[in-house]
């Protein structure tokens, strides 16, 4: 099974000009791998300034790691040529979040749906584009006729979040991102729009990253979940696991904090110490020790690494140094249906050996 | 049954856009309780924001209020002159608002942004007095005393809520209207900022009406919880009932839309659309949407009527 | 949040004329400005109808003669019908500045949509060069260069002069413009669809700035129109063209306004004035248009 999309010790770091030393990491060291060809949904969950809204941006290609890498099908993205970035552009496609701002306001919605279908050649008439066009509007369940020629701001919000997952359908991508597609649409919505694209992983058999801040629906949606904070992976592994059963302090906080809908209260009474207004820049070690209960000298020293606490769950934490650890880049392998890097990885269990590079 | 502390009835308010006029809140008729949180729940279009504002008069041109009562204290609300409103403003009914980047003003220290409003409704406050003031009130939402002299922008979201809960309570109002208060914050902060706020209730033995779309938020924080729909209030009754049996269909739909930890793969949103305030259905605006609609349902408005002990529904068939 | 209403946009093309119409009628500065344009228009082509241009010329006319019915603007003292001046020049004038303005902003924007789409070291240069260049005292460099040439300046190479430094405000302008532009969501869903970035700024930038872009050449045009006026006022004009400023140049010249010769400065002036007058307005009126913050309930 051939990896596709693969982040390989990605950091991204802003500001910090030539007289200025101070910078901002937006992302530390973070790997991903996702396989070719079979459906699976990856979510990625952090609050802001946790680096998810950075590492979307990476994985598109519309911003340069700092450091590490980001690979399609074995080619680096800033060395791609021009007809590898071509084939990048059609196969690896978005769903923003602002379902305003991803509109042009001068063009009629129309537009965002026949630009990529002209510019990759997906139809050979215009009467084939615009059949292509409905029955993808039609499977997000929208109607052609109530929908295309009309203006975005005649739109709803969840409309207009539809039309781009029915765009995203269109390319019949391999890889889909989806970057908070459902926090500005309203509850009864999101619902469909979610199922929506959870049957679109199915059909066009792809895996899926899913970007949130919203843990429930990464619950409802996704087998593989990755917790940021402030730019690291502080837990990741099999959603069930890392949701039901935290390990990392942070990741207890923030589920501990979500608000569920249903008849027993379950916020605790006291979640955490709240954070600092102004965090040191180029803190070392752990970047939770400021506001963990349980921190220890050992945290400041240096950032933890990832021990392997369960077959599928990896926890960046002190507390569980008795476990084995795994290289960074080779976190994938912890996943529900692993996924092995293109470098290889000595010493995974189960793990498909690394396809010869192209 | 504890007393009530505001009144409203028949609360309507109009929006006269370019394309005709637009009623944004049809007859809201509902009871606040004394030390009661009570939620307003409602997604976008439904009219709640324009209802919480409109209890406080902050209603502008192009909107006005078209009809109805707010009673507290035993006056009504939308018959005193303005400048009697300003003064019961932030005295008696305080308005947490919806962006708190957006109300604080810029160029002013926390300090003076609470003074501002201390000096407006004629509190004498020296610079002792205003210190001591600050080093009670900060405390009580989680800052340290140190905030006072800080600028807005050095301040995180969650901090300027919090900032904005602080002037909101600064004069003991009876009554706290939050109106959509952690939208822009995240999961954590937004405990934080929602404990802040329960303390707070307690503290000044006040009601709080929230304000907003979560319906995980209303169920973890409020008492009593009442549904939007097409401008009107289509179910009110404890939170408990609400969530475990839901008397109005959409919030049925609503509820059952909703994504919990519990059970997984389940996608069920409401199809269709809500309708455009401009072009309502008629009859039961939500008749189009409904499973359960009959023929009755397309001609008469149903009326919020109580179904059972203390929960009310706007719907034909229950 | 999850608000219904979208953020104003421009220009909604789905409703012609009747909204238009009725933005007229609130845009009250942009009438007034067209207005005052359109009445210059009019006296220009109903002129050319009426008036014999020819008068135009020295010793076509009895000198320094008052306004009366034949010389309705009465005559100056090289025997020219100021009236005929005034039609014969007055489209030279606004030619020169919507040829000057024209390059400036053409200019402008290509270096500007570059500069802040691109930004990087082409960003660099092309700012360092503008911020320079718009230390410079403009008129003084323009005089310089009008000074150089030798031979005789015509119409049209009055306007290159003028244009040579009339592209450096909206370079900086419309670069300013395009770099929050650019940060919108739509342009990276273009990148997504495979678009060139110069295929990104004519499709998906440039049809948004077209208000700012028009408010930017009336502006342009005003200032050209302006430095022209102020060469040809010192007499480093196309010497032989009736434009207003060459006029104003004759009345300097020869003491108009010390001799009381009234009629001689009165008219170019006033149509000056309707010029500047009708371009302010017609700037303000876009301004309002171009900017949905400004725009009142629309």
């Amino acid at each position: 099974m051939a990896t596709l999309l693969e982040a390989r010790q990605v950091t991204k770091s802003f500001g910090g000009g030539l007289l200025d030393r101070r910078h901002t990491v937006a992302l530390r060291q973070f790997s991903l791998a996702l396989a070719e060809d079979r459906p699976s949904i990856t979510a990625v969950v952090g609050e802001s300034g946790s680096g998810k809204t950075t590492l979307a941006r990476l994985l598109l290609g519309l911003l340069t790691p700092t450091d590490g890498q980001v690979s399609y099908r074995g080619r680096d993205l800033v060395t791609m040529s021009r007809r590898q970035r071509r084939i990048f552009r059609r196969e690896v496609q978005a769903v923003f979040q602002d379902p305003y701002e991803v509109y042009n306001p001068f063009y009629r919605v129309d537009h965002v749906l026949s630009v990529p279908v002209a510019k990759f050649s997906l139809a050979a008439s215009r009467a084939a584009a615009r059949s292509l066009i409905e029955d993808a509007l039609r499977a997000v369940g929208l109607r052609p006729e109530e929908t295309l020629g009309r203006f975005p701001h005649q739109l709803s919000g969840g409309q207009r979040q539809r039309v781009m997952v029915a765009r995203a359908l269109l390319l019949r991508p391999r890889v889909i991102l989806a970057d908070e597609p459902v926090s500005m649409v309203d509850a009864s919505l999101r619902a469909t729009i979610l199922g929506a694209l959870r049957q679109m992983t199915l059909d066009l058999q792809i895996p899926v990253v899913y970007i949130t801040h919203d843990l429930a629906t990464a619950y409802q949606i996704a087998e593989n979940i990755v917790v940021l904070y402030r730019g690291a992976v502080v837990e990741t592994g099999d959603v069930e696991l890392v949701v039901k059963d935290p390990r990392h302090p942070y990741t207890q906080l923030l589920i501990g904090s979500i608000p569920l809908p249903g008849v027993e209260r379950t916020w605790a009474a006291d979640g955490g110490a709240p954070a600092n207004p102004l965090p040191g820049a180029g803190a070392t070690g752990c970047l939770f020790a400021d506001r963990c209960p349980s921190a220890m000298p050992a945290c400041r020293v240096s950032p933890p690494p990832l021990f392997q606490t369960d077959r599928h769950r990896l926890v960046a934490c002190l507390l569980y140094r008795e476990a084995p650890t795994l290289p960074a880049h080779e976190m994938a392998t912890a996943f529900v249906h692993a996924v092995t890097p293109r470098g290889g990885g000595p010493g995974t269990p189960a793990a498909p050996p690394a396809p010869a590079a192209p | 049954m504890r007393p009530d502390v505001l009144r409203v009835r028949g609360l309507s308010v109009r929006y006269h856009t370019p394309g005709g006029a637009v009623r944004a809140a049809d007859g809201i008729t509902f009871s606040l309780r004394a030390d009661e949180r009570l939620g307003i729940a409602g997604e976008s279009g439904s009219g709640k924001s324009t209802m919480a504002l409109s209890l406080l008069r902050l209603i502008k041109p192009p909107g006005h209020i078209e009809a109805g009562e707010v009673w507290l204290d035993g006056r009504d609300l939308m018959t005193l002159p303005e400048d009697e409103m300003r003064r019961l403003r932030l005295a008696r009914i305080a308005l947490v608002p919806q962006g708190s980047m957006n109300s604080l003003n810029p160029v002013l220290r926390i300090r003076g942004q609470v003074a501002d409003a201390l000096r407006d409704h004629g509190v004498p406050t020296t610079r002792r007095q205003l210190d001591e003031r600050l080093g009670d009130l900060l405390p009580r939402v989680g800052l340290d005393r140190e905030v006072a002299d800080m600028f807005p922008h050095q301040l995180s979201g969650g901090m300027k809520q919090r900032a904005c809960i602080a002037i909101a309570m600064s004069l003991s109002p009876r009554v706290i209207v939050a109106d959509e208060p952690t939208s822009a914050l995240d999961v954590v902060v937004q405990k934080q900022v929602m404990d802040t706020l329960a303390r707070v209730q307690a503290d000044l033995g006040a009601s709080v009406i929230l304000v907003g779309h979560d319906m995980g938020l209303m169920a973890q924080f409020v008492d009593r919880l009442g549904v939007m729909y097409a401008g009107k209030l289509v179910e009110i009754s404890p939170v408990r009932d609400v969530f475990t049996a839901p008397l109005h269909p959409y919030t049925r739909m609503l509820i059952a839309s909703l994504p919990s930890l519990e059970r997984k793969g389940v996608f069920q949103g409401i199809p269709g659309l809500p309708p455009p305030l401009r072009d309502l259905p008629g009859g039961c605006a939500f008749h189009p949407r409904c499973p359960l609609a009959v023929d009755r349902c397309r001609r008469e408005t149903p009326v919020l009527r109580e179904a059972r002990s203390d929960a009310w529904a706007a719907c034909h068939l229950v | 949040m999850t608000g219904q209403t979208a953020p104003p946009a421009p220009a909604s093309r789905a409703g012609a004329s009747p909204a238009a119409l009725r933005y007229l009628r609130r845009n009250l500065a942009l009438v007034l400005g067209l207005v005052l344009l359109g009445g210059l228009a009019t006296f220009v082509v109903v002129g050319h109808l009426v008036v014999d241009t020819a008068k135009a010329r020295p010793l076509s006319a009895p000198t320094l003669r008052p306004p009366s019915g034949q010389y309705p603007l009465g005559t100056d003292r090289q025997g020219r019908d100021l009236l005929a001046v005034l039609v014969a020049g007055t489209p030279l004038t606004l030619r020169i500045g919507f040829i000057a303005g024209l390059i400036g902003v053409g200019l402008g924007s290509v270096l500007g949509f570059t500069s802040a789409y691109y930004r990087g070291k082409i960003d660099a240069v092309i700012r360092g060069v503008v911020d320079v260049g718009l230390t410079v005292p403009g008129l003084l460099v323009l005089i310089i260069i009008a000074v150089s040439i030798k031979e005789g300046l015509t119409v049209d190479q009055m306007a290159v002069v003028v244009a040579s430094l009339a592209w450096l405000s909206p370079t900086r302008a419309i670069r300013a413009q395009v770099l929050s532009l650019r940060e919108r969501g739509y342009v990276d869903v273009a990148r997504l669809n495979g678009m060139s970035g110069p295929e990104i700024i004519v499709r998906e930038l440039v049809p948004n700035l077209l208000p700012y872009l028009a408010a930017t050449l009336v502006n342009a045009v005003s200032s050209a129109i302006l430095a022209s006026i102020f060469l040809e006022v010192l007499g480093l004009g196309p010497i032989d063209s009736p434009t207003l400023g060459m006029t104003l140049y004759w009345v300097n010249f020869n003491a108009a306004l010390i001799n009381g010769w009234w009629w001689w400065w009165a008219a170019p002036i006033v149509v000056i004035l309707v010029v500047f007058l009708g371009l302010f307005f017609v700037t303000v009126g876009l301004d309002e248009f171009a900017n949905p913050r400004l725009r009142r309930a629309v």
